[in-house]
């Protein structure tokens, strides 16, 4: 599989009041042809940012690309003029975002703000353009677009205005698509719906996807590879098999382990205690260790490197160093790595 | 079973009116029992009028019809003064967005201790401050929070000031309105496990609306699910796993992915047509299973309790 975006050591900060906020410090990725790498994380870890870096949609100048490169084909995105992005951005890169209420044009109507790209990137004439449009709005699943083509954003649900939303980031077979929370505003049968269409156009297209969210779920569901990021940094990453299934970063166990089960135990949630770093200013040493049940000395004092797991996982955590003691992660992680729904199915459910 | 019924929702409606000719039947017709002790959780889609029964059973909203009845006693009656008084103590309510729902202006002293001072829980000032730093120290947070302002909390941490200030006038039941919703995945189980652990000290009964169905799964003892104003199946939540039977509830269990890439590569969707059940009938909530309620008609429910055997 050939790279198609390579993140090297991506820093990004801003610029407050309060001083600089170190909100990605030094991000390492890369992604391939055809492939969903998740990004999951909490909020405030640096996953948004991450993507708007991409796009080059941070609020310059007092949020900027501190180091690092973003090699799109061998093309470096940091070093573009906002002049050069705009040509890229829609036609190479598109984006969906969280909210369909508001990252559509509310006095436009729909057929034109798909259209729009078109014109602009491929040259296409107002014509063509419409009749692609359609082409678009048949492939999201949107009946009667004849009729929707001429409507405004208010006549749609949420879940047809995020199809709308999926056919303008489409318009032009982008090769990346970056997904921000494309689902976490709607509900889940409108999720699964969306979701579903996501997978299928990528498998018509073959465009790479970047799927960023919380939901461990949605992870499951759509992702090739899964990064955890936490406080600016990817703390683990791996195919979605190893994340889920032999995750070796106690956040990733924390992850896990606050998500409850359906078999109905009386176990506690192995809930991650006390809340996530200041990244004004961002904590020496493991930034997880004041939350890390599992801590070491190593921890406060010096970050632990990235160490190899497989070929395809890699872990950010002292614990995987030769010299560390060797810790299983808790009972209630582990019951979880055996797979969520095995536990479902025990009581000789449907489901 | 015989369990001790705390609160009893019959036929409950609510309409609203938008413009001159139409109305929205918002809830229309829901009844269930909640027992002492237990978490009633109520799911459902967005729109789907859950949140609106939680709010219409605390007379957020006026009922328009229907009765609730708590401890045996109707909440929507005429009462004076005194007696809402003493139904307000009884019945308390944590919101959704934990930033929306504290006052800006007032400290975390002042917003906890609102309850006791409008009940007159407390005598003097000293009785007071002891009074709110016992409830912070109860839900996790510490005494020196009590002179800050919301602002200065974290979202976990203002929804557990929502839980103190709930707590403050000693209530039996407490209606959590999708509580955890606009919380991190880490800090939703920190708050759940809250709850949980209130209830055991506490023996609270809870109504715990969501849309997060394995949430509720894990909190709740029985589960209702609603669909367009209606209660269309409840059932203890094991059972509404492992057995669902209204095609509206197959669908929405269908539709949750989990945590489990090999059983996600497997998991069918299976799509809901409100068309299956006609457009006339004699809809109603009928005991398919013992303990097992799904709303449909007589012919639906012969078929349904065919297929248990």
């Amino acid at each position: 599989m050939s790279k198609l975006l390579e993140v090297k050591d991506l820093k990004v900060s801003f610029n407050t009041y309060n001083g600089e906020v170190h909100a990605v410090r030094g991000v390492t990725f890369d992604l391939n042809k055809g492939e969903t790498l998740a990004i999951v994380g909490e909020s405030g870890s640096g996953k948004s940012v991450t993507s708007n870096a991409i796009m080059r949609l941070l609020p310059e100048p007092h949020g900027f690309i501190k180091e690092g490169q973003i090699l799109l084909e061998g093309v470096d995105l940091a070093k573009k003029t906002s002049k050069e992005m705009q040509k890229i951005r829609g036609k190479d890169i598109s984006m969906v975002f969280q909210d369909p209420m508001s990252s559509l044009n509310p006095t436009m109507k729909i057929g034109y703000q798909i259209m729009e790209g078109l014109m602009k990137h491929q040259n296409m004439s107002k014509t063509e353009a419409r009749k692609t449009a359609l082409e678009l709005l048949t492939l999201v699943g949107i009946p009667r677009p004849d009729v929707r083509i001429n409507q405004y954003p208010h006549q749609f649900s949420g879940g047809m205005r995020q199809r709308v939303v999926v056919a303008i980031a489409l318009a032009c077979n982008p090769k990346i698509l970056i997904a921000d929370e494309p689902t976490t505003a709607l509900d889940v049968t409108i999720q699964a719906q969306i979701l579903e269409l996501m997978k299928s156009i990528q498998q018509k297209t073959d465009s790479a996807i970047i799927f960023i969210t919380h939901d461990l779920g949605v992870v499951a569901n759509v992702a090739d590879r899964v990064a955890v990021m936490y406080a600016g940094k990817i703390v683990e990453i791996g195919t979605v098999d190893d994340i889920f299934y032999n995750p070796k970063h106690p956040y990733t166990w924390g992850l896990i382990g606050s998500m409850p089960t359906l078999d109905s135990s009386d176990e506690e949630l192995f809930a991650i205690p006390g809340s996530p770093p200041n990244m004004l200013t961002p904590p020496v040493g493991d930034a997880f260790a004041p939350r890390n049940h599992f801590a070491l000395e190593i921890d406060t004092v010096m970050e632990p490197p990235m160490f190899k797991v497989s070929d395809t996982h890699y872990a950010a955590t002292w614990l995987l160093h030769p010299d560390a003691p060797k810790i299983e992660p808790p009972a209630a992680v582990k019951h979880r790595m055996q797979g969520f729904a095995q536990t479902g199915t025990k009581g000789g459910g449907k489901r | 079973m015989t369990r001790e019924k705390l609160l009893e929702v019959k036929n409950l409606q609510k309409h609203f009116a938008v413009g001159k000719k139409n109305t929205i039947k918002a809830v229309d017709g829901v009844s269930f029992d909640i027992f002492k002790g237990e978490t009633f959780g109520l799911v459902g889609e967005s729109g789907c009028g859950k949140s609106t029964t939680g709010r219409t059973i605390i007379r957020l909203y006026d009922a328009t019809g229907g009765e609730v009845k708590f401890n045996g006693e109707d909440v929507h009656g005429r009462k004076n003064k005194s007696e809402l008084l003493k139904f307000n103590r009884k019945m308390q309510m944590i919101f959704q967005d934990p930033s929306s729902s504290l006052n800006p202006r007032m400290t975390v002293l002042d917003i906890i201790a609102e309850g006791l001072d409008v009940h007159k829980l407390v005598k003097n000032e000293a009785e007071r401050k002891q009074k709110v730093e016992e409830l912070l120290e109860s839900v996790g947070l510490n005494k020196e929070h009590a002179t800050r302002f919301p602002h200065e909390f974290s979202g976990g941490q203002r929804q557990r000031i929502g839980i103190a200030r709930a707590l403050a006038v000693d209530p039996e039941f407490i209606i959590a309105d999708e509580p955890i919703s606009a919380l991190d995945v880490s800090i939703q189980a920190q708050v759940v496990n809250l709850l949980k652990k209130l209830q055991k000290e506490r023996g609270l009964t809870y109504l715990f609306i969501a849309h997060d169905l394995s949430m509720v799964k894990y909190i709740s003892d029985r589960i209702g699910v609603m669909y367009m104003g209606n209660l269309v199946e409840l059932a203890e939540s094991d059972e509404l796993y492992n057995n669902p039977i209204h095609p509206y509830t197959k669908s929405l269990l269908s539709a949750i992915p989990l945590p489990d890439p090999r059983y996600e590569r497997a998991r069918k969707r299976i799509a809901y047509d409100p068309t299956v059940h006609g457009t006339d009938g004699d809809f109603e909530l009928r005991e398919v299973v013992p303990g097992h309620f799904v709303r449909c008609t007589a012919k639906e429910f012969e078929r349904y309790q065919n297929e248990q055997k």
